[in-house]
């Protein structure tokens, strides 16, 4: 019985005054909004990731990224026992109007790349189109609706790793085969781009960024990579191979440092919003010292006035915690559509409103604490006395 | 009438930074079952920190204080705050009721302490509040209700438990003077009519001569108890 009158009490006691209550509602929400999606930013980048297939396997220079590996290594690749086909990928880093137009783009094998890439729908038609054509590109659904492309559309490119200026003809369109697959890529070809240069730069002919290798079996990845990198060993181009979503992992690896300020922030937002709680908290319970005795002098425990204050700090914030937690929803929502170009996926995943509701939880407790351990211990004659 | 309240010797000091400031020295008093006592003297003589220790949300230094044959200078704290609820009803000169519960709540506050059921809490409350005047107003909040109204309603709280002992401290101080005869004459039905061993802290003599007998104290001391015939 008394623990649903604390319950009562300490809501009636919440709406004292109203605009504090407000205030301080809306600062939980906010804070707890900015925590939810803070923590699916850092998540949506470890997604992009771990979208990455277990099944492929990324061969690349053992000695950085940056360096390549003679394109010949794919056939020595393809004989590895276990690997099913091989393709082979470059960074093509051209500008698009100017540095603001971002969006990836691959010189890939196009005889083979799409084999590997299931996941990229290409109409047989248009990826025949583009197979024929050394000047065809094949682009995500998103460049198209973004730039307004369509077939037959010319796209000039100003390069920066390859120099002088291309122009490349939209030959097909890819759509992802569900909704995680990065629509926002510019497919061209390895040949093209090779052709210019042994003509330009000779030395850098005839190399590969990375291979992508496909395999029969995803748990013979690391036999298989084991086995590529051997076949390499003590050569002037060692090798290094992973999966896929391994590769993807130490990209990120990268901005760990960007991730790790990101998730700090989420979690000071939550204590700064700690501190203006218990502030908010004690004045509350220094106004109400002479309720608090009063009730004491009447029979009531000391334990009661704590759990009063506990009560009304608990519901305070879980109003706002709830309130926070139903806005993320439509914000994350309106984050995603503002900022399409960085994230594949950004969903708000159960474990953030776990951790959100934990969050509102723990501030409603510790904004509590002090005043609650002050009020249950002051005299009663001297809370008789207070001054509210 | 059988001794209620038995003081003997009784001492508070309290200290101010590392001062010991002596309020009550030796105090020696014997209070009835069934007494209406007013202590009276003049700022800083000690009547409320003697009111305090009676109610006892407060400790003696030195010295017994038994009440009803219970040494509560002896009771631990949460075995005190039981004998509180179920022996002593509280009557302050600002009323003191939780503005956020209205006059039926308000009333009902100490019955939460006792185990009683909806229904029978319902009936008591009705009952208290017709008794003061108040049962029209049991849905009103403290901040709708004229000061006479709210003490009438902390007296009606101060009841409802049917506790042996009533302490007030100065129960009229804040109210214009037809509202303090209003308390005044509900104290006297109290203790008239129910028999209320009343304890009143009061500085006007006017309220005092509604008590059996007065006890004067000056700089801790007791300095008379002269039986006075009420009204």
């Amino acid at each position: 019985m008394l623990a649903a009158y604390i319950v009562r009490l300490a809501r009636k006691n919440m709406w004292r005054h109203r605009l504090r209550t407000g205030l301080t509602m809306a600062g939980i929400a906010v804070a707890i909004v900015s925590f939810g999606l803070l923590r699916t930013v850092v998540d949506s980048w470890y997604a992009g990731a771990e979208l990455g297939s277990s099944a492929r396997l990324i061969t690349r220079n053992e000695a950085s990224l940056s360096f390549s590996l003679p394109v010949t290594y794919a056939a020595r690749i393809r004989r590895v026992p276990g690997v099913r086909g091989v393709t082979w990928v470059n960074w093509f880093g051209g500008i698009y109007v100017d540095d603001k137009h971002f969006f990836p783009q691959y010189a890939v094998d196009a005889g083979s790349y799409f084999d590997l890439y299931p996941e990229f729908v290409v109409p047989p038609a248009q990826l025949s189109a583009f197979q024929h054509d050394r000047r065809g590109v094949i682009v995500g659904r998103k460049l198209v609706r973004k730039y307004g492309w369509k077939i037959g559309d010319q796209v000039p490119l100003k390069g920066t790793i390859y120099p002088g200026t291309w122009s490349f003809t939209i030959r097909g369109i890819y759509g992802g085969a569900d909704a995680k697959v990065d629509e926002g890529q510019f497919i061209l070809h390895w040949d093209y781009v090779n052709e210019a240069l042994k003509r330009a730069l000779p030395s850098l002919a005839d190399r590969a960024g990375v291979f992508v290798v496909d395999i029969d079996h995803p748990a013979q990845a690391a036999a298989i990579s084991a086995a590529i990198d051997s076949g390499f060993a003590n050569s002037l181009a060692e090798t290094r191979t992973e999966t896929q979503k391994a590769f993807q992992l130490g990209f990120i690896a990268m901005v760990d440092t960007i991730l790790l300020a990101i998730q700090t922030v989420a979690y000071v937002v939550v204590l700064i919003m700690m501190a203006v709680m218990a502030n908010t908290m004690a004045m509350s319970a220094r106004e109400r010292m002479r309720e608090y005795a009063t009730l004491k002098a009447l029979g009531f425990r000391d334990s009661f006035v704590s759990l009063l204050i506990i009560g009304e700090s608990l519901s305070l914030s879980l109003a706002g915690g709830a309130l926070g937690i139903a806005l993320t929803f439509p914000l994350a929502d309106a984050f995603f559509k503002a900022t399409r170009d960085l994230f594949l996926v950004f969903e708000v995943r159960p474990l953030t409103i776990v951790l959100q509701l934990v969050s509102a939880l723990l501030i409603g407790l510790c904004a509590a604490l002090a005043p609650a351990w002050s009020s249950a211990r002051v005299r009663i004659v001297d809370g008789l006395r207070a001054v509210t | 009438m059988s001794a209620l309240i038995s003081i003997r010797a009784l001492s508070k000091t309290y200290r101010r930074g590392n001062q010991p400031v002596p309020v009550l020295l030796g105090i020696d008093l014997e209070i009835d079952a069934g007494d209406y006592v007013a202590l009276m003297g003049p700022s800083g003589s000690g009547k409320s920190t003697l009111l305090n220790l009676i109610a006892g949300i407060d400790k003696p230094s030195s010295g017994s204080l038994l009440i009803g044959g219970v040494d509560i200078a002896a009771l631990p704290e949460n075995d005190l705050a039981g004998w509180r609820a179920a022996h002593v009803g509280f009557i302050f000169q600002f009323y003191n009721l939780m503005p956020v519960l209205n006059a039926f709540e308000n009333v009902e506050l100490p019955l939460l302490l006792t185990g009683l059921g909806k229904a029978e809490r319902r009936e008591h409350v009705e009952t208290a509040l017709a008794m003061v005047g108040l049962a029209e107003r049991m849905d009103h909040y403290p901040n709708e209700l004229s000061g006479g109204q709210q003490q009438r309603v902390a007296i009606a709280r101060a009841l409802i438990t049917d506790p042996t002992l009533i302490v007030a401290d100065e129960p009229t101080g804040d109210l214009d003077r037809q509202s303090a005869d209003d308390v005044l004459k509900l104290l006297d039905r109290l203790n008239r009519e129910l028999g209320k061993t009343i304890v009143m802290v009061t500085h006007d003599p006017k309220c005092a001569a509604r008590a059996r007998r007065l006890v004067h104290l000056e700089k801790g001391v007791l300095l008379d108890h002269a039986d006075a015939e009420a009204h």
